[in-house]
């Protein structure tokens, strides 16, 4: 209804000098600009962590391998977690909502749209700040250069003793900056959603994803908070001589964990729900069915992320807790299966009896429901205490969260990049590219993340450089690091299939998944304003409504 | 609350949605409260457990006065954002200032204190665990209060310049939902540091 008005932007901005252009990006407050920089950010350190996770691979392929020295693996995989947490996955998550939710609830921009920048440039600040240790991380002490002190830092390696130079300042410095633009983020998201849906869009009537969000911008207070917090604590402690986390002075190195882990924890669900969101609305649209069990759905997703607040201390069962501690984070982590399977089965209860269409972006969904379901199973395998105090900090849990990362929340991803990349570029991504990259990809990650398990099982613990030969380790190892290869290969064709369909796709139209929601009733890509006239809604399928009137779903709703 | 005594019926449902200012200051608090738990619970932990003195018993003065000016400071904004909602502008620049006035002499007061531990007792955040608890957590808080007086005195400037009125109302309530909980979070500070603590 909107399309008809904006048809001559676009060629006009493509004449405009570099630098106008360039400048417009800059100090742009377009939620779809934005969302479109966070994604780009994000791409751009996927390949930068995945030549780090390539490296890796190859050190790790044979026993005895010297491609990199101890030092700089430690590095390696240090900056590889940090950048795919907190650089990757948190912007992609971040970008897609920024993009997705005002067109989504009908309005036209974010709540707050120059806070929306705010919280961009402090991410991509964080991160450049990461980075920045390569150079700068040396210090006056001639010591280190990136930090090498693992994701999740324990104390003491990051006392002044023992990360010398600044390598372990830039780490936390560029964590703290990039968790406040994540709080300003998840303060836009649940304003733009409780305060900006278009007229008739009660809660019961948002779309899926809205929902999602909602309760994922929640859950980022409830972490970041903390993680703050304990990067604060670490600041103090190493430029201004505090002892929160030094043992000699009475200090608690058990106390980072803690805080670092009730951060870390709920941020999986954090990464988690935004993925169940794209699902969620991929696969009614290519199952022809509304969802099923909507407000299942709903309470499921609250009371995962309500569950997900007391499990942080099963990382933690090989520490030595006390039993009722142990028991408790056992029963709590096993208690999030119920909500996360009441997840599945709902997906299938959509697909189930549907006219099924296996395009791209529904693929990667059908993948996502099989892999993170296996992940979920490890998962519990993990949460009983016994099993996990023979397997923790093993390749078993390396394989196990991998499985939920890459095989749940990526594919979740790539799903979301080919349902809604036309919607943003206003071309197809080409379908051919797509199934090539996702069955290289099916087939990376089953090589890579299926049979690291199996040298955890036989007693590989994570982050060695590299092993001796003679213990049954070394075919595994090789496998994984062949899969990493397909896995390259296939980032490769998705980068490429990114490029040429972004200048010669066939071009989509506004709505070429014949879909329900509302971004799909404008223009492809939508003008900086989004709706021309503000929508009324009347169901959660307004589309569905439109598209045939003699049937429309607020009879039934 | 007012929406009982409206004379006025629409035939059509009005869409109404609530404020995205105090959504978002209510999500910042949220945010906040996090960051504040954490230092809290921190404190909690190293209770007792410094391995040198001085120990909070031994030096640590219930700062009753400020602690009083600062929790009235509650009700004096709340006075003034009323008085902005009606129209009436100098009540509510006078009861501004009188905020601005209470939340400075809590800083002072604090930075009174913080003087005293200093010099008379050579704790710093840096002697012991209570130490660096102590002043960690105070000290964020007092970080808190020195963004709200800033905050506060921009309006105050504003307001001096006849540029603030009855429109603001809201803007202004936004605002001292964020003193309200700078105060709040006081209330549990003087609970762990100064009544638990010692």
């Amino acid at each position: 209804m909107s399309s008809d008005a904006i048809a001559l932007v676009p060629s006009r901005v493509s004449s405009r000098p570099i630098v106008e252009v360039l400048h417009d990006w800059i100090v742009t407050v377009d939620h779809k600009r934005l969302g479109m920089l966070y994604i780009g950010f994000a791409l751009l350190f996927l390949v930068i962590a995945g030549i780090e996770a390539t490296i890796m691979r190859i050190q790790l392929a044979v026993p005895h391998n010297t491609f990199v020295s101890p030092e700089v693996f430690n590095r390696m995989f240090t900056m590889h977690g940090t950048t795919m947490i907190f650089f990757v996955a948190m912007p992609l998550v971040f970008g897609f909502a920024n993009y997705l939710v005002p067109l989504m609830i009908g309005a036209r921009d974010m709540a707050f749209p120059r806070l929306n920048a705010w919280s961009f440039w402090m991410t991509a600040f964080g991160g450049l700040l990461l980075y920045f240790s390569f150079l700068g991380g040396n210090g006056l002490y001639g010591a280190g250069n990136a930090p090498d002190i693992g994701w999740f830092a324990y104390a003491p390696l990051t006392a002044r003793a023992f990360s010398p130079g600044h390598s372990t300042d830039y780490w936390t410095v560029g964590l703290l900056i990039s968790g406040f633009g994540s709080i300003g983020t998840a303060i836009n998201i649940i304003a733009t959603i409780l305060c900006m849906r278009c007229s008739g869009m009660s809660l019961d009537k948002m779309p899926l994803l809205a929902w999602l969000n909602l309760v994922m911008a929640g859950m980022v207070f409830l972490a970041m908070g903390p993680l703050s917090a304990a990067q604060i604590m670490l600041i103090v402690d190493r430029y201004l001589g505090g002892l929160f986390f030094d043992t000699q002075a009475g200090g608690s190195a058990v106390i980072w964990m803690h805080f670092f882990w009730i951060f870390g924890h709920p941020e999986v669900y954090i990464l988690v729900i935004p993925a169940f969101a794209f699902v969620s609305e991929i696969v009614p649209v290519f199952s022809r069915k509304a969802i099923f069990g909507y407000p299942v759905m709903v309470a499921a997703t609250v009371a995962i992320g309500f569950v997900s607040l007391s499990v942080w201390a099963h990382h933690m069962f090989t520490v030595g807790m006390p039993s009722y501690g142990n028991a408790f984070f056992a029963l709590t982590t096993m208690l999030v299966a119920i909500p996360t399977g009441i997840k599945i089965f709902n997906w299938i209860g959509t697909m189930w009896g549907g006219q099924l269409r296996f395009a791209t972006p529904m693929l990667f969904c059908v993948a996502f429901l099989f892999q993170f379901l296996i992940a979920g199973l490890t998962g519990i395998m993990l949460s009983a205490a016994p099993f996990n105090w023979q397997l923790s900090a093993s390749y078993f849990v390396v394989a196990h969260f991998h499985y939920v990362i890459v095989g749940g929340i990526l594919f979740g991803v790539f799903g979301a990049f080919y349902y809604w990349f036309p919607k943003m570029s206003g071309r197809m991504l080409n379908e051919t590219l797509g199934k090539w990259h996702f069955w290289l990809f099916v087939i990376g990650f089953h090589l890579t993340f299926d049979f690291m398990h199996i040298p955890g099982l036989l007693g590989m613990p994570r982050r060695i450089y590299t092993y001796e030969p003679g213990r049954g380790w070394e075919i595994w190892n090789q496998i994984v690091s062949i899969g990493a290869a397909f896995q390259a290969i296939a980032i490769l064709v998705f980068v490429y299939n990114l490029v040429v369909s972004y200048r010669n796709g066939r071009p989509a139209g506004s709505d070429p998944w014949d879909a329900w929601t509302l971004e799909w009733s404008t223009s492809s890509p939508p003008p900086a304003y989004n709706f021309a006239v503000l929508p009324t809604v009347r169901s959660r399928r307004p589309l569905w409504d439109a598209k045939h009137p003699e049937d429309p779903d607020w009879k039934y709703e | 609350m007012s929406t009982v005594s409206l004379p006025l019926s629409e035939p059509n449902v009005e869409w109404r949605l609530p404020s995205r200012g105090k959504v978002g200051m209510w999500c910042l608090i949220a945010a906040e409260a996090g960051i504040f738990t954490i230092f809290v619970v921190a404190y909690l932990f190293y209770i007792g457990k410094s391995v040198t003195g001085p120990m909070p018993a031994e030096v640590l003065e219930l700062p009753v006065f400020i602690s009083i000016c600062l929790l009235s400071s509650s009700a004096t904004i709340h006075v003034a954002g009323k008085a902005l909602a009606r129209g009436r502008v100098v009540a509510f620049q006078f009861w501004w200032f009188v905020t601005i006035a209470l939340g400075l002499i809590f800083l002072l007061g604090t930075a009174r204190e913080w003087h005293r531990l200093i010099y008379a007792h050579g704790l710093t955040i840096s002697t012991n665990l209570f130490g660096t608890t102590y002043y960690s957590l105070v000290g964020l808080h007092s970080f808190h209060v020195t963004v709200g007086l800033l905050a506060l005195s921009l309006v105050m400037t504003f307001a001096l310049l006849g540029k603030v009125n009855q429109a603001y109302a809201e803007r202004v309530e936004v605002l001292s939902l964020y003193w309200h909980f700078v105060d709040a979070v006081w209330v549990v500070v003087f609970t762990v540091v100064y009544v638990i603590g010692a």
